[in-house]
């Protein structure tokens, strides 16, 4: 432990209040400053629990775990082009018409030098007029096609982004909570923005110039050949100059670019987290070290673009090289036949001038390389997480609740759960709560109530043992049909952005604004809400940061009885509440749930006094279990809580 | 429920100038004025070179390879093989300093905008959406970035392209040179009112973009809500209308530069012919030979990639000046709260820690009527005061007055008789140890999360402050104090967070200890330790406290009730229980008489309404201690009563 803490300190932290630079100086400060060590940031960051933190489980380092998944990111690749195959011929199609119409332009003008003038000096302006007629026809063919072609291909594009980004989405939302827990936000929000953003720039150029810059290098090698097959044998000796400059590329840049993944996404986490405490940073005087932080990770991102950018700004000259240099040697190698007579002149300067047509293109063709690495990098990411099954699954085929009212019987089978492999929360946890009671459940911070709660809820599957809901082991059960009947009101409650109506709504989508009243009515946050400047309508704004935190209990309560479930889990839903209103909220409880299942988890043990029974759970085990006044009145730990608590009350 | 957007200036697009935000930028160049000047040389050079390098081939193959002469062969060929290398040389050099300007520059106004974000105060983070802020220091810059690398040198390469053609034109034959030039009007006129429409498409779709990224964030932050209620089907379709309104307008934009890049082949193309039939008639007439039409023709045709490139380069530019604008927009929000000019620094040991609430009033803005009114309140040094109030009467919004995380509206705070508006910020906050209603953790070490207002803390301090909150189980953890803590602290139970926070708030012992309901995830026998310890800690250090449960007040030398925003009653608990129905109503145990509904507004002997009194009516010197135990049967008898 004292190792720990010595690895912790970071002893360059100056205890100075040094004040925040202004704008216009920390940026450029920091971008030349020399980088901050690797190891400060993780010491900053601590030691994860788990060492599959920070990636998904296919993200290994192995280099066949890096095969896997390009391979992997090239099928979704393939799985989301699949439905736009016709709709890319089609593209493709006007591509080539455009592609026509442009080429049969300038042969036009010199159709008409060459053949219109002589007759207009004749007095005959037909050739010209013909002419003109097909240059025109030609440039409005272009013009069609070239606008419809780009609007196509922008369609195309963005249903691949809508598809992937609402297919991530939706998985994001499957997985289960540890995999969050473990992952971060910050690296949701970086896989749903920053690398769909760099698939979008894929998307939005380069498609074209693939097409174009391929299909115009086929035909130029055919003419070479066609021109005159040694000195094509010569220029094919680039080839595996270029293969092989190639090959350097894309291995380099796919790493400099899964690089540059891993910094934004590291960027994103530290910036959402500082944001979102931004009155704990404020209040502790943490924004210089923040930004010192911030300057880290920022210049890592800077330095791994920078690298993946230079990797380009080398390639595409690299192929120029090779280019330029094959026609100075095609140059020699012509030149000294046609002195040798073995070749015409006429012949040299048209394959020189095909030449350079050919290995133009493989400027853009490297440009678009370089976008589909990049993209590659992200698709990659995102790949890996539609590779992650959830670990708390849907079963395959689920078993319906049995029907009728009245229901909610609740049992935990010697369940054993803990949230790592060495740390064992729960063990050997048997319950059974009939249906109709309302149970307390009551223990020491950090005795696994909450713990209990989640695997009601079906956050986690325990480790062994199996939890049973009407006699149905939850893992059998539908997501929808467990969440109509199981709701739990965590103790953590979140408010979404968007009006107090809404929030409620939240408990039961399809309800009224009579029954959102009623709700709220029924649990005593009516008068509040009322007198809000919109009513129901008033926004919450982010967190619900418009109410105060007794406010946001009251909402989520009120969320939580207008979902009106079977088994109702409440994890120190009261605790910030004033003793008026969490007496009020109690009637409501006992009035409204009086058939229903409960599970409440209270520290006041005012609450746990209306309780039917009462559970005090201690080191992952129960080791009380009765009604309360029994309870209170035997020699047992509820009672010397009991009696602790009447004594605190004055 | 749509994200609510940036609630502030939604588009103050400056539609005269919209470049101006992105020129604003400049100074952020100006590092690389140097290497900027390199960079277009090198553009410069490169065309050039490429331009010379079939030129020469043309040379030699009608020089020395007409003429039979090889050493002219090797001559002109090494030339174009030494042009050809200078070439992709300069494309080099190009690519290469602009890719570290470019970046360079991403960083630097990035770290700036970090900055600023920091200084701005919760009021404008609890406005706007972190998505939002995300989505311009991530998407946007990285747009700006992209023009200023590539954009702005083919625009000027482009123009000037474009110009040295079309003297060239005009040179070889005025009228059709004439002719060719007036077709830069409907190209400017097809520019401009592309520009036009396409800002505002790119500003849609930068604002969506923003928007997603603010559903994501909210989802993974409500992730256990969406879990708890099975609601994922409903945030996917949300999820989904927000992807779809981004997919709209990025076809939208698609179709918008789909047409325009369509005419910009067009108009040149329509010039070409043009300039074939009138160019035909001319040499038929005799007034310009064959060759001259030859040459002219081909000349212009180095226009066709200048002007069918101009749709992408306007695009990127509008892009960049539209994220010019989304940055600017929050670069040109000034933090209201800021030091003073004058402001100074007080020492710890030279703070007693009297803190004054002279008649503070204080409401959001925005909001129609004040939180606070006119609080008079006087916590003397080394006091320990609680503030009690039903749900929703401002006692966090009173709190968070003393660290300056809101400014007072009216009034003014002294702490020892310096307003804090004179003091500077850092200091002040230096002073204060807060802990606020919900735990704020971050997703690192232990150790880091703890100090996170004391970098200087050593480990002695920090075990203190650890036994003090009774928080000693991160010892316990993995790694001990290195183990990093989940997101929000969310792998740690609930107890255990606000244990922690405690122990931050109190770490270093501060002048001043604002605690907003510190015990409330406890269960009774931790509270009772965390009591014990903490009133040793509160017997010379001023502190404030709000407290919802009679428990807690214990640790309280006297109380403050908060009722609509207005102190009615300060007192001993015992005082305030057995004088004031409305305090009785707020914090007693047990259930009222059936009554007891609506809290009365105090009235009586006891009730003090605030002001320079006050002082006299609570003992500032500790009371916690013996008399406590001898007043609770009376108050108990006082409530059932
Ligand atoms: N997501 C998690 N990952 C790892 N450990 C966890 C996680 N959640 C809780 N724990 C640990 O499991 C133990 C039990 O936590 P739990 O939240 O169930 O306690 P609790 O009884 O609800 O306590 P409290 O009354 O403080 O809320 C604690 O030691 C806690 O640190
Ligand atoms: N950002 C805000 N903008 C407008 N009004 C706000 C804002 N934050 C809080 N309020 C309102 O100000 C009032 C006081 O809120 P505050 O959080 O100070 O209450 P509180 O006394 O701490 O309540 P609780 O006991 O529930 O924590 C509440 O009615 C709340 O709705
Ligand atoms: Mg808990
Ligand atoms: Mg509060």
């Amino acid at each position: 432990m004292t190792a720990a803490d010595a690895t912790v300190r970071s002893p360059e932290d100056e205890p100075a209040d040094e004040p925040v630079s202004r704008p216009g100086t920390t940026g450029r400060g920091t971008a030349g400053r020399p980088t901050r060590t690797a190891p400060d940031l993780d010491r900053w960051r601590g030691r994860a629990t788990d060492p599959e933190a920070d990636r998904s489980r296919a993200e290994e380092a192995t280099p066949e775990a890096l095969a896997r998944l390009r391979a992997r990111s090239r099928a979704l690749l393939r799985d989301l082009l699949r439905p736009h195959r016709h709709r890319l011929g089609a593209a493709v199609g006007l591509l080539l018409a455009q592609n026509a119409a442009a080429m049969s332009g300038p042969y036009l003008v010199m159709l008409g030098i060459d053949r219109a003038i002589g007759p207009l000096r004749a007095g005959d302006s037909g050739p010209l007029v013909a002419i003109a007629g097909a240059f025109a026809a030609a440039a409005l063919t272009e013009y069609a096609a070239r606008r419809g072609f780009l609007a196509l291909s922008a369609r195309i594009g963005q249903a691949i982004l809508l598809e992937l980004r609402q297919r991530v989405y939706g998985h994001f939302l499957r997985l289960s909570v540890g995999f969050h827990e473990r992952y971060t936000s910050g690296r949701m929000i970086s896989r749903l923005t920053s690398d769909l953003d760099s698939i979008a720039e894929l998307v939005d150029g380069g498609v074209d110039s693939l097409v174009l810059a391929a299909l115009s290098i086929l035909s130029v090698a055919g003419i070479l050949l066609w021109l005159d097959p040694p000195l094509a044998a010569v220029t094919l000796l680039a080839f595996p100059f270029l293969f092989w400059l190639s090959r350097w590329f894309a291995r380099a840049s796919a790493g400099a670019y899964r690089r540059t993944r891993e910094a934004v996404a590291l960027l994103i986490v530290h910036f959402v987290e500082s944001l979102r405490g931004i009155r704990a940073v404020q209040a502790y005087r943490r924004e210089p070290r923040n930004q010192r932080i911030f300057a880290a990770v920022n210049d890592d991102y800077r330095r791994t673009s920078l690298h993946a950018f230079r990797l380009i700004a080398t390639y595409s000259p690299g192929i120029k090289v090779i280019g330029n240099v094959t026609v100075a040697v095609v140059l020699g190698y012509g030149g000294t036949r046609v002195l040798g007579g073995g070749m015409e002149v006429g012949v040299l300067a048209a394959f020189l001038l095909y030449l350079r047509r050919f290995f133009e293109p493989m400027q853009e063709l490297s440009q678009f390389y370089n976008s589909l690495q990049s993209a590659t990098a992200a698709l990659e990411k995102l790949a890996g997480v539609l590779d992650e099954r959830p670990a708390v699954a849907e079963p395959a085929r689920p078993t319906p609740l049995p029907a009728g009212p009245g229901r909610g019987a609740v049992e935990f089978r010697s369940v054993s759960f803990g949230y790592r492999a060495d740390g064992p929360v729960l063990t050997g946890l048997d319950l059974t709560v009939p249906a109709g009671q309302t149970v307390a459940l009551v223990g020491p911070t950090g005795a696994g109530k909450s713990t209990v709660a989640k695997l009601l809820a079906r956050f986690h599957d325990p480790d062994a043992g199996t939890v049973h809901l009407d006699g149905v082991d939850l893992r059998d059960l539908a997501d929808a049909e467990l969440r109509r009947a199981v709701v739990l009101v965590t103790q953590e409650n979140h408010l979404f952005s968007g009006s107090v109506a809404e929030n409620i709504r939240f408990g039961r989508p399809g309800a009224d604004d009579a029954a959102v009243r009623a709700a709220a009515r029924a649990i005593g946050a009516h008068d509040f809400i009322s007198a809000l400047p919109d009513g129901y309508d008033t926004q919450v704004r982010r967190r619900g940061g418009r109410l105060s935190a007794g406010q946001r209990q009251l909402v989520a309560f009120a969320r939580a009885f207008l979902a009106d479930p079977r088994v109702l889990v409440l994890d120190e839903a009261t605790s910030s509440l004033d003793v008026p209103t969490e007496r009020l909220v109690q009637r409501a409880l006992a009035t409204v749930l009086r058939d229903r299942t409960a599970l409440v988890i209270a520290h006041r043990l005012s609450t746990v006094e209306t309780a039917d029974r009462v559970l005090v759970l201690d080191g992952g085990r129960i080791v009380e279990d009765g009604p309360p006044d029994r309870l209170a009145g035997a020699d047992g730990r509820y009672a010397a809580l009991h009696r602790q608590w009447r004594d605190s009350l004055h | 429920m749509p994200a609510e957007s940036d609630g502030d200036p939604a588009h103050p697009a400056d539609r005269a100038r919209p470049l101006r935000n992105l020129w604003r930028f400049r100074p952020y160049l100006r590092p690389y004025a140097a290497q900027f000047c390199w960079l277009l040389a090198a553009a410069l050079a490169g065309t050039g070179a490429s331009l010379a390098v079939p030129l020469v081939v043309q040379r030699v193959v009608d020089g020395p390879i007409a003429r039979h002469d090889p050493a002219g062969l090797v001559r002109l060929g090494g030339l174009a093989l030494l042009l050809g290398l200078a070439e992709a040389l300069l494309v080099f050099i190009r690519r290469w300093t602009q890719s570290s300007s470019s970046v360079g520059m991403e960083a630097a106004i990035r770290a700036d905008v970090y900055a600023h974000l920091q200084r701005l105060p919760p009021g404008f983070h609890d406005r706007w959406q972190t998505g939002q802020l995300l989505s311009r220091v991530t998407n946007d810059l990285s747009v700006i970035r992209r023009f200023l690398s590539f954009g702005l040198l083919f625009l000027v390469l482009n123009l000037v392209t474009y110009a040295a053609v079309v003297v060239l034109l005009i040179r070889l034959h005025p009228a059709l040179g004439a002719l060719v030039a007036a077709s830069a009007v409907p190209l400017f006129l097809i520019s401009r009112r592309f520009g036009r429409y396409y800002h505002g498409a790119s500003r849609r779709m930068q604002d969506q973009r923003g928007d997603v990224a603010t559903l994501v964030e909210e989802t993974a932050q409500g992730l256990r809500t969406m879990k708890a209620y099975g609601r994922g089907p409903e945030l996917a379709t949300r999820f989904g209308a927000g992807a779809r309104a981004l997919h709209d307008t990025g076809v939208a934009k698609g179709r918008l530069l789909a047409r325009t890049s369509a005419l910009f082949d067009l108009v040149p193309n329509l010039t070409l012919g043009v300039v074939l039939v009138a160019g035909a008639t001319a040499a038929a007439r005799g007034a310009l030979t064959i060759g001259e039409l030859v040459a002219f023709v081909s000349l212009q045709l180095m226009l066709t990639w200048p002007v069918q490139s101009l749709g992408w380069i306007i695009a990127n530019g509008q892009e960049a000046a539209t994220a010019a604008d989304r940055i600017q927009e929050v670069l040109d929000i000034r933090p209201s709260i800021v030091d003073a000019p004058d402001a100074v620094a007080l020492a710890r040991p030279a703070v007693c820690g009297r803190l004054v609430f002279d008649r503070v009033s204080f409401h959001y803005p925005g909001a129609p009527t004040p939180v606070l009114r006119e609080i008079d309140l006087t916590v003397e040094p080394g006091e320990t005061l609680a503030l009690v109030g039903a749900t929703g009467t401002g006692k966090s919004t009173l709190l968070s007055l003393v660290p300056r995380l809101h400014e007072v509206t009216g009034g003014r705070i002294t702490l020892d008789g310096h307003d804090l508006r004179e003091l500077r910020l850092s200091s002040l906050r230096r002073l204060v140890g807060v802990a606020f209603e919900e735990p704020t953790l971050f997703s690192m070490s232990v150790w880091e999360n703890l100090t996170l207002g004391r970098p200087d803390a050593d480990e002695d301090d920090v075990r203190a402050a650890l036994a003090l909150a009774q928080a000693d189980f991160v010892y316990k953890l993995p790694w001990g104090l290195a183990t990093r803590v989940g997101e929000q602290g969310l792998t740690l139970s609930g107890g255990q967070r606000q244990r922690l926070a405690l122990a931050r708030a109190v770490l270093g012992r501060p002048a001043l200890l604002v605690l907003d309901d510190p015990l409330s995830a406890l269960d009774v026998h931790t509270e009772a330790l965390v009591e014990t310890a903490l009133r040793r800690v509160l017997r010379d250090t001023t502190a404030l406290l709000v407290v919802h449960r009679p428990s807690t007040v214990a640790l309280a030398d006297r109380v403050a009730l908060l009722e609509r925003g207005r102190i009615t009653a300060i007192g001993t608990h015992s005082r305030l229980l057995a004088d004031v129905p409305a305090y009785r109503a707020v914090l007693s145990a047990e259930p009222p008489t059936p009554s007891g509904a609506p809290t009365a507004p105090a009235a009586g002997p006891t009730t003090l309404h605030a002001g320079p009194a006050t002082s006299g009516a609570g003992p500032a010197t500790p009371y916690a201690g013996p008399t406590r135990p001898a007043a609770g049967p009376d108050e108990r008898g006082l409530v059932l009563s």
